[in-house]
This record gives structure tokens, sequence and C-alpha cells, in this order.
């Protein structure tokens, strides 16, 4: 901005503004609607800054008085997901969407994977219950202290903190045809996350529980190999890889299980 | 039910288009190629494959039970995935769709087929040279086996590949890849040799 800009200058230049189409839904239960927005262009703006705009002055674009919209945000850094939605048909994180890489009108819809609360704002409740049916968690609570674990060997570590960086945003399950009303595929982060607890060395102790639990309703079994997932990570996390590492190691466990076997943690 | 034990049940899908629908079909293609050589030729493979010892028993537990499993579960599976190739139009996305689309032509193809040769023979007609000849005298027939062997071959290719995925054999992506490249020259070559059997009879 130039020094000598002035409030006069500002209402004479021509105002920029960006147009913005957004799939409204007032109650879980209702009917979505399109409205549409103009708002002032800012240089920078991303998605959620215009979302807040909006929020400021919200008058739609035929010049109708109308409710703020609602949408979820927490990191505004793309490490927490909740700000995830359909954005120009694509479902990625509204804080790192910059509305001058997207074509306008941009369009925004909820991930109508999930139930819909209102708005943009989805139920990912569903995935925190995936995570508790596999276990992804590394147990070490005992009665007694149980003292150090393992080490880690540092070239495992490296890729495992790869697939550490899943943030449960739901993109893969939003991108996986798969994942939808007629099955109850968990999705592929769960997966995953299946795979990065298993090869944590105190984790690798209970791993033919969380293999087991990817074996039952809704696991690995749902996959079919569109691998759009790996496509639509925003973290970038191998997500195919891991689902064929696991399709692997469900193998060797189906015959432990029904045979027998004094090795189902190692 | 179906539910809780889908893991197994997609895994013996899976198994059964390989072992022994893939196998049963790539024998059936090749010994269709005999007909390259003549009705004679064709003649004498198809008897041998006609007068093998237990060939009822062969019949129901290698191709009837196996194909009939994977083509119903097949089918529900189909129908429960949403296709999204316009979001994501990769690769992969499209052949996840074309596996399904050839399956369920696939269906009524092999239905089809199976009246006009097997269910035929019940009613005392013979299953030789002539009767595929004549069966071909019709274009529209020459159109609908084409289509239902090209839908065979890639079906069974890209399950190979899908198979290799299911089990988890090919794991990296390059693995992956190579095995993409492998299954197009499944794809490639059964599909020369359905075509020249084709062309043979018609
Ligand atoms: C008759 C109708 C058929 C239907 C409806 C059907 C359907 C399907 C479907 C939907 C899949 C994908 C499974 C998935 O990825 O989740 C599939 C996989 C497969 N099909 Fe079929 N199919 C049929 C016939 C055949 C035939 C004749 C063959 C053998 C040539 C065959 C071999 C395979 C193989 C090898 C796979 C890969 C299994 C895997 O994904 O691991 N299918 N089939
Ligand atoms: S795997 Fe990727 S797309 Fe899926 S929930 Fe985690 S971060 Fe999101
Ligand atoms: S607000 Fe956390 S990822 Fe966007």
């Amino acid at each position: 901005m130039s020094e000598h800009q002035t409030a006069v200058q500002e209402q004479a230049a021509p105002a920029k503004t960006v147009m913005f189409e957004i799939q409204r839904q007032d109650t879980p239960e209702s009917a979505p609607y399109m409205e549409s927005f103009e708002v002032p262009y800012k240089a920078n703006m991303n998605v959620i800054s215009a979302l807040m705009e909006i929020r400021r002055n919200p008058v739609n674009a035929k010049g109708e008085k109308t409710t703020p919209i609602n949408w979820d945000m927490n990191c505004l850094e793309e490490v927490c997901g909740a700000c995830s939605m359909v954005i120009n048909g694509r479902p990625r994180q509204s804080c790192t969407a910059l509305v001058d890489q997207l074509t306008q009108p941009i369009k925004l819809e909820p991930m109508r994977t999930f139930p819909v609360v209102r708005d943009l704002v989805v139920d990912r409740e569903g995935m925190f219950d995936s995570l508790k049916k596999i276990k992804a968690w590394i147990p070490i609570d005992g009665t007694y202290d149980l003292g150090e674990g393992p080490r880690m060997p540092e070239r495992k570590r490296q890729w495992a903190y790869e697939l550490s960086k899943c943030m449960t945003c739901g993109v893969c399950l939003e991108a996986c045809p798969n994942v939808n009303d007629q099955t109850n595929f968990m999705g592929p982060f769960a997966i995953s996350q299946v795979r990065l607890f298993n090869t944590h060395p105190t984790g690798a102790q209970n791993k033919d529980e969380r293999l087991s639990a990817l074996m039952t309703d809704g696991g690995l079994g749902e996959c079919g190999n569109s691998q759009n997932c790996v496509v639509a990570c925003p973290k970038g996390i191998p997500l195919t890889t891991s689902i064929a590492a696991m399709n692997r190691a469900t193998t060797v466990q189906m015959f432990k299980n029904f045979f027998g076997s004094d090795h189902m943690v190692d | 039910m179906v539910r809780e034990s889908e893991f197994y049940w997609r895994r013996l899908h899976s198994l059964l288009g390989i072992i022994p629908i893939g196998l049963f079909v790539t024998q059936h293609l090749i010994i269709n190629h005999f007909a390259t050589k003549g009705a004679e030729s064709f003649n004498t493979a198809a008897h041998f494959i006609e007068n093998l010892p237990f060939i009822y028993f062969l019949e129901w537990f290698v191709i009837y039970i196996p194909l009939m499993f994977h083509a119903f579960y097949g089918v529900y599976l189909a129908f429960t995935s949403k296709n999204n190739v316009q979001r994501y139009g990769t690769f992969r996305n499209w052949m996840f769709m074309l596996q399904r689309v050839t399956g369920v032509f696939l269906v009524i193809f092999i239905a089809w087929h199976i009246y006009e040769t097997r269910i035929q023979k019940l009613f005392g007609a013979e299953v030789n040279y002539d009767m595929m000849a004549d069966i071909f005298q019709s274009p529209f027939m020459i159109v609908f086996y084409a289509l239902g062997i090209l839908a065979a071959t890639f079906h069974l290719a890209n399950g190979v590949w899908s198979f290799l995925v299911t089990w988890g054999l090919a794991q990296s992506p390059r693995s992956q890849k190579i095995v993409t490249y492998v299954t197009l020259g499944i794809f490639v070559i059964l599909s020369v040799i359905g075509m020249r059997a084709l062309f043979a009879f018609a």
C-alpha cells in the first residue's frame, strides 16, 4: 500500500471483489441451498478470511441481509484438519486455500461424506470412533514403572513420522468412492494409523489386536484400490503404500489367527 | 452377517477371480484360438476338454460355483461404490470404475454366452465350430462377443493388479507401477488371442 493513500482515494479506486457460491444448510435435516456472495478483495486473502468478511457483513450478492455462514477452524496453519470443506469440487483445507489461486466464483460445499451440522460444519466423530476401534495409541500404563521402551531405528522413525502427520481431516474419506452411506468403510487414514502404531516398537507389542480390528466390519476389506486417497491427502501421506503394507500384514495374521501361533506380535 | 466377515468374503472374492476363474478364462481363450487353425483343429481341442474325466465336477467346482460367487459379490461391490472420476480423473480411479463397469457387463455377457452354448447342449445341440460360426452370422453378435472378450481380458488383467495389491504382494509405489505395466501386457496379449479366435469363427 502506498503511504499517500487516503480514505478518499480508497473510495475512488474501482472496488475489486471476489465471488463466492456457498452451499448452505440450516439444520442437519433441512435441505441445502446455494447462496452467492461478493466479498471485497484483499491481497493474499484465503477462503477463511473471506468467510470472516461475510460474517462481519452478512449480505448476499443480491444485497439481501442473511445469516452469517458457519464453518469450523482452529489452527489456521493446516495442522488441525477442522476447516476441511469441498472447494471448487475438491475436498481440502480452507485455511490454506488462497483466493488468488482459485477460479471464481469460488464454490464452497460441506464434505457430504460426513453428517452436516450446519452450512460448512460437518461431524467427524465417526473418524475418532474408528481410531478407538483400531487402538490408535500406545499402551504404556501399568501398575508399576515399566521403564524405557525399546529404541526405534532412526531410519524407521523418519518414514513413520510422515504417517504421524495425519490430522484426521477427513479429506481421504471424502475422496474415496468406497466411503459412502452404503458401506461402513472407516477410510484410508485408519489403515495408515495401524501401520504407524504397529511400527512403533512399543506399539508393536499389541499389533495383532490392531490388525484384527482391520479385519472386521468397515476395515481393510472395503478398500477397492481407486487410490484417490493418496492423491487427495494434504499431508502427502503414502496411504496406498500403508494399505498394501497392511494387506500383507493381515494376510499373514489371517493364517496366524486360523492355525494359532506363538508369533502374534513378532 | 455379511458385514462382520466382509474382510474374508472380499479376500475369497479376490482369490477366486484368479484361481480358478482367471485361469479358466485364459485356458478358454487359448482353446478358442485353435479355431485359427481351422474347424478340425478347434473341434479336436474342444472335444479334449469335453472328455476330461469328472467333467461335471470340474464344471461346477472350477467354473459355476466360483463364478457365481465372484459375480454376485462383485455386483454388490460395484453398486456400493460411488464412482467419482469427474472429481479425480487419475489412471487408477478410471481403472477402479472400469473394473466395475466391465464386471457388470460380464454378468450379462456370460449369462447369454452360457445360455447360447452350454444350455443349448442340454437341449441336444452340439457345441462345436459350426455352432460358433452360426452365431457369428449376425454382425450384432460379433460386436457383442468382441465387447464381451475385451471386457473379460481387461477385467482379468486389471484384476491381477488388484489381486497383487489386495494380498499385499505389490506394496511400494514402484512395484505397483511395474505391475501396472505387466498387467497392461497381459491385457494386450489375451485380447489379441481372443480377437484372433473370434475372427476365425466369423
Ligand atoms: C461375471 C461377472 C463379474 C463381476 C460382476 C465381477 C466384479 C468384480 C468387481 C466389482 C471386482 C473389484 C473388486 C474390488 O476391487 O473391490 C472384481 C475383481 C476381480 N475380478 Fe471380477 N467380476 C466378474 C467376472 C470376473 C471374471 C470372469 C474374472 C476372470 C477373468 C474375474 C476376475 C477378477 C479378478 C482377478 C479381480 C481382482 C480381485 C481383487 O481385487 O483382488 N472377474 N470383479
Ligand atoms: S490421511 Fe491425509 S487426508 Fe486422510 S485424514 Fe489424515 S491428513 Fe486427512
Ligand atoms: S484451521 Fe486447522 S487445518 Fe485449517
